[in-house]
């Protein structure tokens, strides 16, 4: 996997990415933009789905117990889950206890995170996506690149291809004169998908959230695909994150109006499934919750980075970053793309490899994904937080010399005057473009003239003549002075 | 009022018309301005990048330097933001440079916020005969909520030519230190408010930091697009007697 940098490159220079990413982020921020302004108090709403899902973390084990006892009375299985391998051994025996080789799937970023479609289909069973868009991501062999519209990243001319070269391989076929109308499109999927809805008698889900008191799991989607998965099969095993509790349907309420608002801009997403435990002759008659760990616990134990579990998935900091609308989401090499990726993805998997590494500096900071964020994650603060944890490690010695010697220039004004002489005596030699690291900079900057004199200079010889000097203002400096006042 | 000016180390030494035009100004308005030398840099680039213990001592120098002042004007929006933001988050709570930063902070002011809310002046007297397009810049934005105050005393600049424009609220792709650590994406950001900005028609893109000015200008310059960009202050200071070159 590149490092963030890298990846990006390629990411920047292809155009017809550029296009198709910058096209979809601007139409669903303005979207968005719209839903949340209907809404007077959207800045208390934010501020109770923060609080609710911050004093839920703090008593987590008392709601995990709950949910737990919850579930188990309404007739389904819990399974708890310390990692990645853990979880897949856990669904893999599921599966085969049913006796069955094909499963359908709702759209799920836990499975995707712990890459159960891969360990399954190392078990000999196909896990078959049923999300239009992660469909398209499938049948192409492809990465999601969006939290919420994985196939972000394709334009309709694309889709058709892909549907009319793959399908037939996984299934129905597409018809044979597809045209790239969203609606033909949308319906040849309709087929596909509906056939095999018929025949699997097992689905795999994850859930936006699980409620503690009633041991409720809810999806929210808008195709009414996940409802299928939810309804038809014989089987259901959710795959789900310790975060997503909510103590109660009260609790709810809140997030089913941050949700949709921040997400795809609506006031109430198409479709909102709610499952608890198992209905004798309705439903699945079967019910597994696989409780998820996966290094949440050790992102709860670090009282900065620990926010970024609020997390609802909405994916509004993707829509309104400038940097992911410039790369994409593959640019992060991580399931959770985006600003909330280059903060969770280095949490839950460290930092000591390079990619996660260089996903806290993904960013300018600028503050448009905290200023958008439905739970107030402060997701500047967590990148810095992050970034120092990085810096603190080994490595990026000549970025640690630089920021060394420019502490220390900044340590003392004399030192500061000093170098400020230096940069304008050798002004005339600076060259346009500069070799080395600062190249990055002159390949399509200039850089700006360094003036004759600085600042400082200028108000001892003029600036500071033009008022008497106050009584008792020792003139002169000094490091020997340093931190003193003046 | 006596202000003391915190002119900011990209100031200092790449701007110093800016800090003389704030001189300038500010005298103008009747107003006095010191300069405590000791006063080096806030640390902003040290703290977002990772590098908080030297961001803490530049945060206690700038403490130290400026405890005694009435008003604090950082004529750079990042870096009043860096003082009013961030350094809540270096010091302990409760230890000596925490307590000092609450004290110190709330009068510590961008141009705009010192203009407009502390000495009460939106039309300062100042004469800038061109078009000229103003461009927020995040910090401003959203960290220091600046609002309309910049627009505020743009409007009342007589001569002036305010033209608008496009994905005002878009960051410019500077960042710090991210326009070299990930130049391609930052370069890319650049190159469009570039090209928002020359789209304005405008010969004077505004803003109130220097280093959104410094990214931007340079890709303008590079582009040939034959826009000069300016900090706010040298619109300000500029009169007919003594006007901002341009
Ligand atoms: S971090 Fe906030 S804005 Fe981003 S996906 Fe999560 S909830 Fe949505």
């Amino acid at each position: 996997m590149p490092s963030f940098p890298e990846a990006a490159k390629s990411a920047t220079g292809d155009s017809q990415l550029r296009h198709n990413l910058r096209k979809a982020t601007h139409t669903i921020r303005a979207k968005r933009d719209g839903a949340v302004g209907e809404l007077d108090d959207w800045s208390q709403l934010r501020a109770a789905g923060a609080a609710i899902k911050d004093r839920t973390l703090r008593h987590l084990d008392t709601y995990l117990e709950r949910l737990e006892d919850a579930v188990t009375a309404a007739g389904g299985r819990v399974h708890w889950a310390a990692d990645a391998a853990e979880a897949n051994d856990i669904v893999t025996g599921l599966v085969r206890a049913t006796g069955e080789s094909d499963v359908v799937k709702v759209k799920s970023m836990a499975t995707q995170e712990i890459e159960l479609n891969e360990a399954l289909a190392q078990a000999g069973i196909t896990a078959y996506e049923t999300d239009l868009a992660e469909l398209i991501v499938q049948l192409s062999d492809d990465l999601p690149s969006h939290i919420l519209v994985p196939a972000i990243h394709r334009n309709r001319a694309e889709i058709r291809e892909i549907f009319r070269d793959q399908m037939a391989a996984w299934g129905v076929p597409a018809p044979e004169r597809l045209s790239d109308d969203p609606r033909a499109l949308a319906e040849a999927a309709r087929v596909h998908l509906r056939e095999r809805f018929m025949r699997t008698k097992v689905a795999v889900s994850g859930a936006n959230f699980a409620v503690a008191d009633s041991g409720t799991m809810v999806v929210l989607e808008s195709e009414g695909n996940g409802r299928m998965c939810l309804t038809l099969p014989q089987t259901l095993i959710s795959v789900v994150g310790i975060e997503k509790i909510v103590p109660s349907w009260s609790d709810l309420e809140v997030f089913l109006q941050l949700l949709p608002r921040s997400s795809t801009g609506e006031r109430m997403n198409p479709y909102t499934s709610t499952w608890t435990g198992v209905t004798p002759g309705d439903g699945p008659q079967e019910f597994h919750l696989v409780l998820l760990d996966n290094g949440r616990s050790d992102v709860l134990a670090d009282t900065v980075g620990r926010q970024a579990l609020r997390c609802i998935r909405c994916s509004a900091c993707l829509n309104i970053c400038p940097v992911y609308e410039r790369t994409g989401g593959h640019a992060y090499g991580s399931v959770y793309p985006g600003p909330i990726g280059a903060i969770l993805t280095p949490q839950l998997q460290g930092t000591a490899s390079e990619p996660e590494a260089s996903l806290p500096y993904a960013s300018s900071l600028c503050g448009a994904c905290y200023e958008v964020c439905p739970v107030a994650i402060d997701i500047p603060e967590v990148l810095v937080h992050l970034r120092e944890e990085v810096a603190g490690g080994s490595g990026h010695t000549a970025e640690k010399a630089a920021m060394g010697a420019a502490g220390w220039v900044f340590g003392g004004e004399r030192r500061l005057g000093a170098a400020q002489r230096a940069a304008s005596a050798a002004r005339s030699l600076v060259p346009r473009r500069m070799p080395g690291p600062a190249s990055a900079w002159t390949d399509t900057r200039d850089i700006p003239d360094i003036p004759e004199e600085s600042f400082r200079s200028w108000w001892r010889r003029e600036g500071a003549a033009e008022e008497a000097p106050e009584p008792g203002r020792a003139p002169g400096d000094g490091d020997e002075q340093e931190g003193g006042r003046r | 009022m006596r202000i003391a000016l915190f002119v900011t180390c990209v100031n200092d030494t790449l701007y110093p018309g800016t800090g003389r035009a704030v001189v300038r100004l500010l005298r103008r308005l009747g107003h006095d301005v010191v300069f405590p030398e000791s006063q080096t840099c806030c640390g902003q680039m040290h703290y977002n990048t990772g590098y908080r213990r030297e961001a803490q001592k530049l945060a206690v120098r700038f403490v130290e330097t400026f405890a005694d002042a009435d008003a604090v004007l950082a004529p750079s929006g990042s870096c009043a933001a860096m003082v009013r933001d961030n350094y809540p988050r270096l010091g302990e709570p409760g230890s000596r440079l925490d307590r000092a930063v609450s004290e110190l902070a709330p009068r510590v002011y961008d141009l705009s916020e010192l203009l407009v809310d502390v000495l009460g002046v939106t039309d300062v007297g100042a004469y800038f005969p061109h078009t000229v397009a103003y461009h927020p810049t995040c910090h401003g934005l959203r960290l220091l909520k600046l609002g309309d105050r910049p627009y505020r005393l743009l409007r009342n600049v007589a001569g002036i030519d305010l033209r608008e424009l496009e994905g005002a609220a878009e960051c410019c792709g500077f960042g710090g230190t991210f326009a070299v650590k990930n130049a391609d994406v930052s370069a890319a950001m650049g190159a469009d408010k570039a090209r928002n900005a020359a789209a304005t028609g405008a010969e004077v893109l505004c803003a109130v930091d220097n280093s959104c000015l410094m990214h931007i200008g340079g890709t303008l310059e590079r582009q040939r697009a034959g826009m000069k960009t300016l900090h706010l202050a040298e619109i300000l200071a500029s009169t007919e007697q003594e006007p901002a070159r341009v």
